[in-house]
C-alpha cells in the first residue's frame, strides 16, 4: 500500500520510525514494531542513521513487510553511488516496497566510520528525480528498464524550524519540482514557527507530516539544541522536563509535550511522523493523548 | 588560471540575454592553458553587438589586492555592466565575484583536472578543478569546495546556526549561497533543472 493513496483519502497519516539494530538479530525490532506500531499506517526505517553503521533498511523493511507492515525505505546518498542506488530501488521494488523517503544523509564525519569516504554521487534531489526516471521505464544513465517499471510513493524531507527557513523553502520546492510526493519534517517543539511554515508550503500542494520526537529528558532536549540542525526546544518545554524528574523519567511529560504540539499543529498539516528513539511503547499512549485513537 | 575550457556560445549568450556585460580575462598561469582565440573571437563578437561596456585583461585575477587595483580604475564601465563575464578558471570567477557582490557574475569556462597545481590559489576561493563550473548558478560560490558533501541542488538540513554539521567553523556553503543570491537578485537561480555531476568530465593531463 502507498501512503500517498491514504493523504489522497483524506486521511490524518500516522507513520513512526524504527532503527536497525547493530547485528544481524531483528526478533527484538519485529517484537516492539508488531506490538505498539501495528495500527499506523506506515514505518520508516532508517538507513545507518547518524552515519552509523547498521543492518541495512532494505532487509528491515523487507521483514517487516513480511510481518504484515507497511515500511518505508529510508534511503541515503551517503553510501552508494547512483548505480548502487538505483539497483537497490529495483530491488525494493522486486519486494513490493512501495513507499521511499529520499534524503541526501549525514556525513561520514558524523558516525562511527569517520575515515570512510562520504559518497553524495547524487543527492535527495538528483535521487528524486532518479526515482521518477526509473518509475518511466528509463535508469540514470538513459537505458530502458525491462518489463513494467516500478512505482513508488516517494518522500521527501524539510525542516520547518530551521533558522534558515527560506533556503529550506526554496529547496523543498526543489524536491516537489523533481518529483516529491509527500514530505515528513524534522522535529517540531515550536508550533507557532511550524503553523508559518505551512503558511508558505501549503502552496506546493504536497502532503507535509509533522515531525516529533518524545523528549526524554532536560538533558536530552538541550543536547538537540546544541547539536541538532533545525531543532529547538523552548525554555517553557525546558522547564517542564525539569520540574518532575520522576515523571519525566517515566515519559509521562514527554508524551504530554508530544500531545500538545500534535494537537496545536493538526490543522495545518496531513499527517504525523513519530521519531521515538527507542520510546516506540510510548506510542499508543500519545496517539491517544493526541486524540488521533 | 588552471586549464579551462570555454564553455558554449549558447551558454555564455544565455548568461548575458541581451543585457550590458563587462568582460574579464585573466592570462595569468597562460602557460598552462587559456582558450586565447576561442574567447577573444567571442567577445569581439559581443563587442560589435554594442553590449560591452568595457574588457578588462590581466593577470592573477585570484590575488584580491591586484584584482582591487585593477577594478577600481574601471569602475564606471563595471557600473554602467548589467552582467560581468569572467573568462578564466573558478578561482578567479569567485574573486571577482566576491569584491563585486551586488552583481551578478558569470563563468564563461570550465576549469578541468590538474593534479598537483593549485596556482596561487587562495584557499576560501578554491576551486575543484570539476569541468562543469556551477559558479553561475550559484551566484559566484562554489559549491563543490564550499559545501562538505560538495552538492549541486541546494542545502542539506545539516546546517546548525549557519554553520557546517561537519566543521562548526565552517558557514555553510548553500546559506551562504543563498544570501548572495538574494543580494543578486537571482534566487531564481534555486530553480534551475535538477543536477546531476558528471565525473566523466575529468581530464587528466
Amino acid at each position: 500500500m502507498k501512503i500517498t493513496e491514504k493523504f489522497e483519502q483524506g486521511e490524518f497519516v500516522v507513520t513512526a520510525e524504527v532503527g536497525p539494530p547493530k547485528g544481524c538479530h531483528i526478533e527484538n525490532l519485529l517484537e516492539e514494531a508488531k506490538t505498539y506500531l501495528s495500527d499506523i499506517t506506515a514505518v520508516n526505517v532508517t538507513d545507518n542513521q547518524s552515519s552509523v553503521m547498521r543492518l541495512g533498511s532494505l532487509a528491515t523493511c523487507k521483514a517487516l513487510k513480511d510481518e504484515g507492515l507497511t515500511p518505508i525505505y529510508q534511503i541515503t546518498c551517503r553510501d552508494r553511488n547512483r548505480i548502487a542506488l538505483q539497483s537497490d530501488l529495483l530491488s525494493a521494488a522486486m519486494f513490493g516496497i512501495e513507499n521511499l523517503l529520499l534524503l541526501t544523509g549525514d556525513h561520514t564525519k558524523l558516525g562511527d566510520h569517520p575515515q570512510a569516504k562520504p559518497v553524495f554521487d547524487l543527492d535527495s534531489v538528483s535521487l528524486i528525480h532518479t526515482v521518477k526516471q526509473l518509475e518511466a521505464g528509463v535508469d540514470l544513465g538513459g537505458n530502458a528498464l525491462v518489463g513494467e517499471p516500478p512505482k513508488f510513493a516517494k518522500g521527501a524531507v524539510v525542516s520547518p524550524c530551521s533558522d534558515s527557513v527560506d533556503a529550506q523553502l526554496a529547496k523543498m520546492e526543489r524536491k516537489v519540482r523533481a518529483g516529491a510526493d509527500y514530505f515528513q519534517t524534522q522535529a517540531v517543539y515550536e508550533p507557532e514557527k511550524f503553523i508559518r511554515f505551512m503558511e508558505k508550503a501549503s502552496q506546493f500542494g504536497k502532503p507535509v507530516q509533522l515531525g516529533i520526537v518524545i523528549p526524554k529528558s532536560a538533558g536530552m532536549a538541550k543536547y538537540m539544541n546544541d547539536n541538532v540542525a533545525g531543532i529547538h526546544v523552548p525554555q517553557e518545554m525546558l522547564d517542564e522536563l525539569r520540574a518532575d524528574k520522576e515523571k519525566t523519567k517515566a515519559g509521562i511529560t514527554g508524551v504530554e509535550i508530544a500531545a500538545r504540539i500534535i494537537k496545536e499543529c493538526k490543522p495545518y498539516c496531513q499527517g504525523v511522523h513519530i521519531m521515538a528513539l527507542g520510546w516506540e511503547s510510548k506510542i499508543p499512549a500519545l496517539l491517544q493523548q493526541a486524540g488521533l485513537r | 588560471m588552471l586549464i579551462t575550457q570555454l564553455k558554449s556560445k549558447d551558454t555564455i549568450l544565455s548568461l548575458t540575454d541581451g543585457k550590458k556585460v563587462f568582460i574579464i580575462n585573466c592570462f595569468g598561469c597562460r602557460e598552462v592553458y587559456f582558450p586565447l582565440e576561442e574567447a577573444a573571437e567571442l567577445q569581439s563578437e559581443m563587442n560589435e553587438s554594442g553590449m560591452v561596456t568595457g574588457i578588462l585583461t590581466t593577470d592573477y585575477i585570484c590575488n584580491p589586492e591586484n584584482l582591487e587595483l585593477q577594478l577600481e580604475r574601471r569602475q564606471s564601465e563595471i557600473d554602467a555592466a548589467d552582467v560581468v563575464l569572467v573568462f578564466s578558471c573558478g578561482v578567479g570567477v569567485q574573486t571577482v565575484a566576491a569584491r563585486l557582490e551586488e552583481k551578478t557574475v558569470c563563468a564563461c569556462c570550465d576549469t578541468c583536472r590538474l593534479p598537483g597545481f593549485q596556482g596561487v590559489t587562495p584557499l576560501e576561493y578554491d576551486c575543484g578543478q570539476c569541468g562543469e563550473c556551477y559558479l553561475n548558478l550559484t551566484g559566484g560560490i562554489c559549491p563543490i569546495t564550499a559545501c562538505s558533501k560538495s552538492l549541486v541542488n541546494g542545502q542539506c538540513g545539516g546546517a546548525k546556526n549557519g554553520k557546517c554539521e561537519v566543521d562548526p567553523n565552517m558557514e555553510c556553503g548553500w546559506e551562504r549561497i543563498y544570501r548572495r543570491l538574494e543580494k543578486i537578485g537571482r534566487l531564481d537561480a534555486m530553480k534551475c533543472p535538477v543536477q546531476i555531476r558528471n565525473f566523466a568530465t575529468d581530464k587528466e593531463v
